[in-house]
């Protein structure tokens, strides 16, 4: 039995029927752009959620639990109070840049988004350097960073943004190394053919030793990379005030704050993708119907996103010679003999395949 | 060698740390520490160190162990503790004894350092663990201890 369900593929007909093709394609581009936006603000509050409450079973807390059923309507309240607030900023700040900063990190985060297949066919943007854009894409959100704290006129933001400089700079690299030691399994770049090559089994099982390694190094650096704790050294709440966003509020702020869980999400998106099999069903148990891979894709980004969450309520935050000592001592070299096995591996076809 | 061993443990020492915090996530649910204080106002026990107010227990025959001694009045360093008292005759031995009328006690100045019971030679007052004392109008924190009527228990007597 197979139900097609496709839904992208209808709307895209209707629309090509009842309008002109360019208009058409305009408006289906609009669409999609609204729906990524729109995606946006509801993943950000729901993980915002999910962390809160997360973070207080691992305190032994309740958490917010008073707005709504189990308090799940907390952040939009939050956020509601955050846009009725005063758009404030130091006098001395480089106007431009200063309200310039937070949509740089948005952009990045929506553009690293659109790559991102939910299912089979709900997947906007499918090139064939997918994870190559998805690596360079996710370097451009420093920028905004960077340009925030530089612009802000406050030496707490200025230390905060250039540490996420070289954080992101020396972390860029265990994540692109890791990547590739799975791009050198799947042997291609493209989302879809990465996902469709782990029917036979996720890469991570596929690849046994050299995947796991790599599946460590991925989590590590993608934390890293998101700014988060362990590796939060960025918004050291006991050394820099807020960090980087120090003279930021009202909803300036929370783009800040809505653009680190989305990247979050991005980080457990593509480790999805690479190491779980995406959109893929356990054992393809529900492949007769494609829809249901949104649901096996966003339950596989939950876990590792509550991964993270776990790494963040559990480790003590590092300092910044540690922090380099992990990278450029430890992670990169792993990493570089790590793609050597695996690429043995491939050579002599010892992959595990069902 | 010490390269590779540093990675064993640091790896060791991270799923070491990871199943700690794990454990406490999943019994979370049961031994969560939240108080969810207004709602559960009537059920809330505070624990016995607790210091509410100060309080004279009265046995069922509204007898009290205090002999006006006035030693918790002298102890307290802000004055909450008054004591208006008089001298009466003991039933058994004929002598004029000091006899309490009235243990006022001033909540509303009380700083709950518990001199007063320590002070207390006779264990008369106590703490009790009430909570959300807080009123609308000053008087009512002005509580007198004793109850009308009370009497001292008998064989309770001043040390000499």
């Amino acid at each position: 039995m197979n139900i097609p369900l496709s839904i992208t593929k209808n709307i895209h007909d209707w629309l090509f029927e009842v309008m002109s093709a360019p208009v058409a394609t305009v408006v289906e581009k609009v669409l999609i752009a609204v729906a990524f936006l729109g995606f946006f603000a509801l993943a950000g509050l729901l993980l915002v959620y999910m962390e809160r409450r997360i973070a207080a079973f691992f305190q032994l807390r309740l958490g917010p639990n008073r707005v709504g059923p189990q308090g799940i309507f907390q952040t939009i309240a939050d956020a509601l109070k955050l846009v009725s607030k005063e758009l404030t900023g130091t006098v001395k700040a480089d106007q431009f840049l200063y309200k310039l900063a937070p949509y740089f990190l948005i952009v990045a985060s929506l553009m690293a988004l659109s790559v991102l297949p939910f299912s089979k066919e709900l997947h906007a943007f499918d090139i064939n350097i997918g994870v190559f854009f998805l690596i360079a894409i996710s370097s451009i959100g420093v920028i905004g960073i960077l340009i925030g704290g530089w612009s802000s006129n406050n030496k707490y933001a200025l230390i905060g943004a250039m540490r996420s400089g070289l954080q992101t700079v020396s972390y860029e690299l265990s994540v692109g190394l890791s990547i590739l030691t799975i791009v050198v399994l799947a042997g291609s770049l493209q989302i879809s053919e990465i996902i469709e090559a782990q029917r036979n089994g996720w890469f991570i099982i596929q690849g046994h030793i050299p995947a796991v390694i790599a599946f460590m190094i991925f989590m590590i650096a993608g934390t890293a990379e998101t700014n988060r704790a362990p590796f939060d050294l960025v918004e050291a709440e006991s050394e820099l005030g807020a960090g980087f966003h120090t003279e930021y509020s009202g909803m300036n702020f929370a783009y800040f704050f809505l653009a680190e869980f989305i990247n979050m999400f991005i980080i457990a998106a593509i480790g999805t993708i690479l190491f779980f099999g995406g959109y893929l069903s356990p054992f393809g148990i529900t492949e007769s119907i494609p829809l249901l891979g949104v649901f096996w894709f966003m339950i596989k980004v939950l876990g590792l996103v509550f991964l993270m969450m776990w790494f963040r309520w559990t480790f003590p935050r590092l300092r910044v010679d540690q922090l380099l000592t992990l990278e450029w001592k430890y992670l990169l070299p792993i990493n570089l003999f790590n793609i050597v096995l695996m690429a043995i591996i491939v050579w002599l076809g010892l992959t595990i395949n069902f | 060698m010490g390269y590779f061993s540093d990675i064993y443990n640091g790896i060791k020492t991270l799923l070491t740390g990871m199943s700690v915090t794990g454990k406490y996530f999943i019994n979370a649910r049961k031994e969560i520490i939240t108080q969810e204080f207004p709602n559960n106002r009537d059920t809330l026990k505070m624990f016995d160190r607790f210091r509410g107010e100060v309080v004279m227990p009265h046995d069922e025959n509204n007898e009290h162990r205090c002999t006006g001694c006035q030693k918790c009045e002298l102890a307290c360093p802000n004055g909450s503790i008054e004591i208006i008292w008089d001298r009466v005759i003991d039933e058994e031995t004929g002598k004029k004894i000091k006899a309490i009328d009235k243990h006022i006690y001033h909540l509303s100045m009380c700083t709950m350092c518990g001199l007063c019971i320590e002070a207390c030679p006779t264990d008369a007052i106590k703490w009790s663990q009430n909570f959300s004392n807080s009123a609308y109008d000053r008087t009512v924190l002005t509580k007198v201890l004793n109850k009308p009527g009370s009497k001292i228990m008998p064989g309770v007597k001043d040390k000499e």
